[in-house]
């Protein structure tokens, strides 16, 4: 079923119009050859008498003229096997660690398909990151899709980093692998999760896929398939529990963006297309659990915020496709706290039948919940004093202030390989609390307060 | 097959076909090798634009276009409730048992069970004259749901004859009517209706029955009737879904009709999950028993996503046919709106709004208009209605985006979701300041008659406490609190109760989940009464800050949590809370 032509009658940025293919299959590969090199591509429209395709390696020096375009018949695949743990492929899923292709166990479509909603499994295994932001507030869970939406410059990738190396479930010994994709990072940062990975050892567990700042743009629409192709596997047939780590989401959306405008296509909100959302749902659901496999996929998507802006169109229509969100704050990093995450803007959709007996412990719900409660009192009552001074303020309102920050530096802040037991998360949060006068606990039954309350205020 | 065409172009979910000889618009069509489902949308001269409801990748130029001579519709039956189905009716159980956990493509799976007899009774009688959704008999379809077999809305003669009392599966023949023509009908406990067509009846009619929620933000601040329609917009993070999965779970209506349309695949698990453990508050039954779930996660086809909704409302109208009270929640419409906009950019139409087809709004609003309390066809009188609410994710949050405002030119009740409330979570996190209903006038007058005289009043009394407090955080914000009267304290002291004790409710807590009319009645009035005695005596000079440390209040902080039979009536709480003010000021004698 291989096609050859040399009839490319346009080339428009990364798009290329092949005339006199009659039979090409929509998001059929492409392989072009130009003087020796061969780049791919994949058909995003599909007539009786032409096809245009989107060449993933750009189309610098494109000669129509000299350049043959060959149908291959099948879409994009990867091959899978266990023997793509520990290895380093590029953007487009071949080697880039200087060894050999691993072997073979089968080819799989990059883009999958959509599972079952009643072959899923709910996810409700507490994964603890060893962060009391999010074990105790914005509980992560095995198959969860949680993404971290940040700003340039704000400590993402070392937050990510640090629950790759710490994420447990507890009593559990399983089979996890991890795997990385990057689009578009740079080389520091890819550099900044290997390291990481090798110093905890999970880098033989790894499969990481690179495509740097450097590397072609509109592969980035592959990269993340490919990835979590992988992570499929690895999770439905190997029976792994897979940490996704997929980074930088919006640099993914610009290329999106590109091909978009390439086409000509009515924009969306900021030029991004309108079917963004649904593309970007194809990526974010590829996490979860199936009923009946072992394995499961838990996804962490990168996002950098336009102008630490949540309604950007990115992280907006992430954040609607997504379990919740752990939203970095300029304001706590320049207060010098890390992990800088701002609790009141994070959540996690999935933390309700992840916690609580029988997973963390009884009170961990009525604990988070006052503790939201009364961090978002201290913030207004602390926004409320910077307008009218702290004389202006009840005696209850001081405290709240006093409350919110000690909750941002003794229980959002920690250490970058500090990893905190659940218990101990708790413990602190009970700590904060017992500054508060008990008639201010309205969210907390009395029975945990008098088990867990301490006696004596520190 | 005859009058085939063939593929002249693919566009994502876009196939455009030539060589069909009699195409007819939104006949479904099966596409290509895999037969793939699809919808006729558009006909120029030779061209056929079809709306695929399947993944279209691998697809050639040149596959065949098969006609079905059909429009998309759906199977009603018995066998709806309690199942699950995706966007074009396809059981999504069967699709795992045929291809397994993950989506194929191609299948052809009917959406009621052939097998499976059903137990039916009869209740009409030969040789009288029927028409359209007279009842024929009745069949047991699950513990909360008497299905009523009807005759299908165009067919009308004489019944001449019906089968007996016994098992018969969803294809037999169980009747035969005589048209007018002399010709003979058999009718089946199954029938088909195509999906965007709404199913008549005889009239629409005015209503003011509330449709309870067991949210008491709802059903005392801003409810909806039967038969009305009410949005829930709001950006993410901030409890559309949950809001949704309560009224699904704790509305009291017969029959619950919930679409999740373009929305996360786990959600529609949690439902799957959750469902079949909790009971009816009004039958007892497991929950999944009176529920159809209608699922088209976001990474399923988007074209199946635009035509879910009018799958639900379908599936919604039929069963309010039969005389029962049916709640449709969609979640959420703004999926549905991009699905349109998908469509209509790869069709080429000269966009709206926002890259909107041009008629967005005429669509949003013909959908809504689908709701009713409605006197229904055919033989006995019966009413039944079809209540409607829609979630809507406005980019941003922003309300000024089209598809909410499309909406609420289209709907009643506005429950409007706060950012804000949700980071202090404060659930529903309803913005009790910019929501409405405009049935409370109605529903109002149906709680004085039926339930208690002073219900309007008080409701509008606490609404206006909570005006207050708004006012009165501005001032604070200037001056500070202690600059404020007591009286003034004392009304933001009972605004935190209203919030506290009574707005926030926890669905996730066994107990405050659902709170029935009387149990939000005796919350109101005690909070109200509170504020009432205490304001009385500050004007007369008694200490404020003693008066509000009385412990009665801590007492009604704690009623939500109370289970129903716990819970004091509204007399016993009166006189407590009477007393209680008393005993103080005995105390201070």
């Amino acid at each position: 079923m291989i096609r050859e032509f040399r009839s490319i009658s346009e080339v428009n940025g990364p798009l290329v119009f092949v005339e006199g293919v009659s039979d090409a299959g929509y998001g059929e590969l492409v392989e072009f050859q130009l003087n020796g090199e061969i780049r791919h591509g994949q058909v995003l429209e599909t007539t009786d008498r032409f096809s245009l395709v989107q060449v993933f390696e750009g189309t610098q020096g494109l000669t129509p003229k000299t350049t043959t375009a060959r149908f291959l018949g099948r879409g994009l695949t990867f091959g899978v096997s266990e023997g793509i743990l520990g290895r380093v492929f590029d953007g487009l899923g071949e080697p880039l660690d200087g060894k050999p292709r691993p072997f073979v166990d089968k080819y799989v479509d990059i883009n999958g398909a959509p599972i079952n909603p009643v072959s899923r499994e709910y996810p409700a295994e507490f994964i603890q990151t060893g962060i009391s932001a999010i074990d105790g507030m914005n509980t992560l869970v095995r198959g969860q899709k949680l993404p971290i939406f940040s700003g340039s410059g704000l400590p993402h990738a070392r937050l990510a980093a640090q629950i790759a190396s710490q994420a447990k479930v507890l009593s559990s010994e399983e089979k996890f692998a991890v795997v990385f994709a990057a689009m578009g990072i740079t080389f520091e940062e890819a550099n900044f999760f290997i390291q990481s990975f090798q110093k905890t050892g999970a880098i033989e567990r790894s499969v990481l896929f690179l495509n740097l700042a450097d590397d072609p743009t509109i592969e980035r629409i592959a990269t993340p398939r490919f990835a979590l192709t992988a992570a499929e596997y690895l999770a439905f047939e190997k029976d792994m529990h897979v940490l996704a780590i997929v980074t930088d989401m919006t640099n993914y959306c610009e290329a999106l963006r590109e091909i978009s405008a390439a086409r000509r296509e009515v924009p969306g909100r900021r030029g991004y297309p309108g079917y963004m959302y649904t593309d970007l749902a194809s990526i974010y659901e590829r996490a979860g659990r199936i009923k009946g496999k072992k394995g499961s996929i838990t996804q962490i998507p990168i996002l950098t915020m336009p102008e630490d802006d949540r309604t950007h169109p990115i992280p907006d229509l992430t954040g609607y496709i997504t379990e919740g969100q752990i939203f970095l704050s300029r304001d706590l990093q320049h207060k010098n706290i890390y992990p800088p995450i701002d609790v009141l803007q994070s959540l996690s959709r999935l933390m309700q039948r992840g916690i609580g007996e029988g997973h963390t412990r009884e009170d961990h719900s009525a604990v988070s919940n006052q503790l939201y409660a009364a961090y978002a009192r201290g913030k207004e009552a602390r926004e409320l004093e910077i307008v009218l001074g702290e004389a202006a303020l009840t005696d209850l309102d001081r405290l709240y202030v006093k409350f919110a920050d000690r909750l941002e530096s003794e229980f959002i802040a920690q250490g970058e390989d500090e990893n905190r037991a659940i218990e101990e998360t708790l413990a602190i949060g009970w700590r904060l609390l017992r500054m508060l006068p008990r008639s201010e606990l309205k969210r907390i039954r009395d029975e945990y307060i008098n088990k867990y309350l301490p006696k004596v205020e520190s | 097959m005859h009058g085939q065409g063939y593929v002249v172009r693919v566009a994502g979910p876009l196939v455009t076909a030539k060589g069909l000889e009699k195409p007819m618009m939104y006949e479904v069509v099966r596409v290509g090798e895999l037969k793939l489902f699809g919808e006729i949308i558009g006909i120029e001269k030779d061209l056929v634009y079809i709306q695929v409801y399947e993944d279209t990748n691998g697809l050639r130029p040149g596959e065949t276009v098969e006609p079905t001579g059909l429009l998309l519709s759906v199977e009603l039956g018995p066998g709806l409730t309690d199942n699950i189905f995706d966007g074009i009716q396809r059981p999504l159980e069967r699709l795992r048992e045929e291809s397994g956990e993950f989506l194929a493509r191609g299948f052809s799976v009917n959406a009621l069970d052939r097998q499976r007899k059903w137990h039916f009774e009869p209740l009409a009688e030969v040789g009288v004259e029927v028409e359209g959704g007279s009842f024929l008999g009745e069949v047991i379809e699950s513990s909360t749901v008497v299905h009523k077999i009807m005759v299908p809305p165009n067919v009308k003669g004489t019944l001449q004859w019906i089968a007996g009392k016994g098992e018969y599966t969803v294809e037999e023949c169980i009747a035969k009517v005589e048209l007018p023509d002399g010709t003979l009908q058999e009718l089946q406990l199954m029938q088909r209706w195509p999906v965007r067509i709404p199913r008549p009846v005889k009239e629409k009619v005015f209503t003011d029955v509330p449709m309870l929620t067991g949210q008491r933000i709802l059903d005392v601040f801003f409810p909806v009737i039967k038969g009305g329609t009410a949005c829930v917009p709001g950006p993410f993070g901030s409890g559309k879904t949950v809001i949704q999965h309560q009224l699904a779970k704790w509305s009291d209506v017969d029959v619950v009709v919930y679409v999740g349309c373009g929305e996360r695949g786990n959600e529609m698990t949690e439902v799957l999950i959750e469902f079949p453990e909790l009971k009816d508050p009004r039958t007892g039954g497991p929950l999944m028993d009176r529920t159809i779930l209608v699922a088209n996660t976001s990474n399923m086809p988007v074209a199946a996503r635009e035509a879910s909704v009018f799958t639900g409302i379908a599936i919604a109208e039929y069963y309010r046919d039969m005389g029962y009270d049916v709640a449709l929640m969609a979640d959420s419409t703004s999926r549905w709106a991009e699905a349109m906009r998908e469509i209509s950019t790869r069709l080429e139409e000269m966009p709206g709004e926002e890259g909107y087809p041009a008629y967005l709004a005429s669509r949003i609003s013909a959908f809504y208009e689908r709701s009713g309390f409605v006197k229904c066809l055919g033989a006995p009188e019966r009413t039944g209605s079809v209540t409607v609410i829609g979630a809507v994710s406005p980019p941003g949050g922003d309300l000024s985006d089209p598809v909410v405002q499309a909406t609420l030119r289209s709907v009643q009740v506005f429950w409007g979701l706060d950012q804000n409330l949700a980071f202090a979570r404060h659930f529903p996190s309803i913005n009790w300041l910019n929501s409405y209903s405009l049935y409370l006038d109605r529903i109002g007058e149906y709680y004085n008659k039926s339930f208690a005289t002073d219900w309007l009043k008080k409701r509008n009394e606490a609404m206006a406490i909570l005006q207050r407090e708004s006012e009165l955080l501005e001032l604070v914000r200037l001056v500070g609190y202690d600059a404020l009267s007591t009286e003034e304290q004392l009304f933001l002291e009972t605004a935190r109760s209203l919030r506290e004790d009574f707005l926030q409710q926890d669905a996730f807590d066994d107990v405050d989940s659902y709170c029935s009319l009387k149990k939000q009645y005796v919350i109101l009035s005690s909070i109200l009464l509170v504020h009432e005695i205490i304001l009385q005596r500050i004007r007369k000079g008694e200490d404020y800050a003693s008066l509000v440390a009385n412990p009665i209040r801590e007492h009604i902080s704690e009623l939500r949590w109370l289970k129903e039979d716990e819970v004091p009536d509204w007399k016993q709480m009166q006189d407590s809370i009477v007393k209680s003010f008393s005993e103080e000021v005995k105390a201070h004698d």
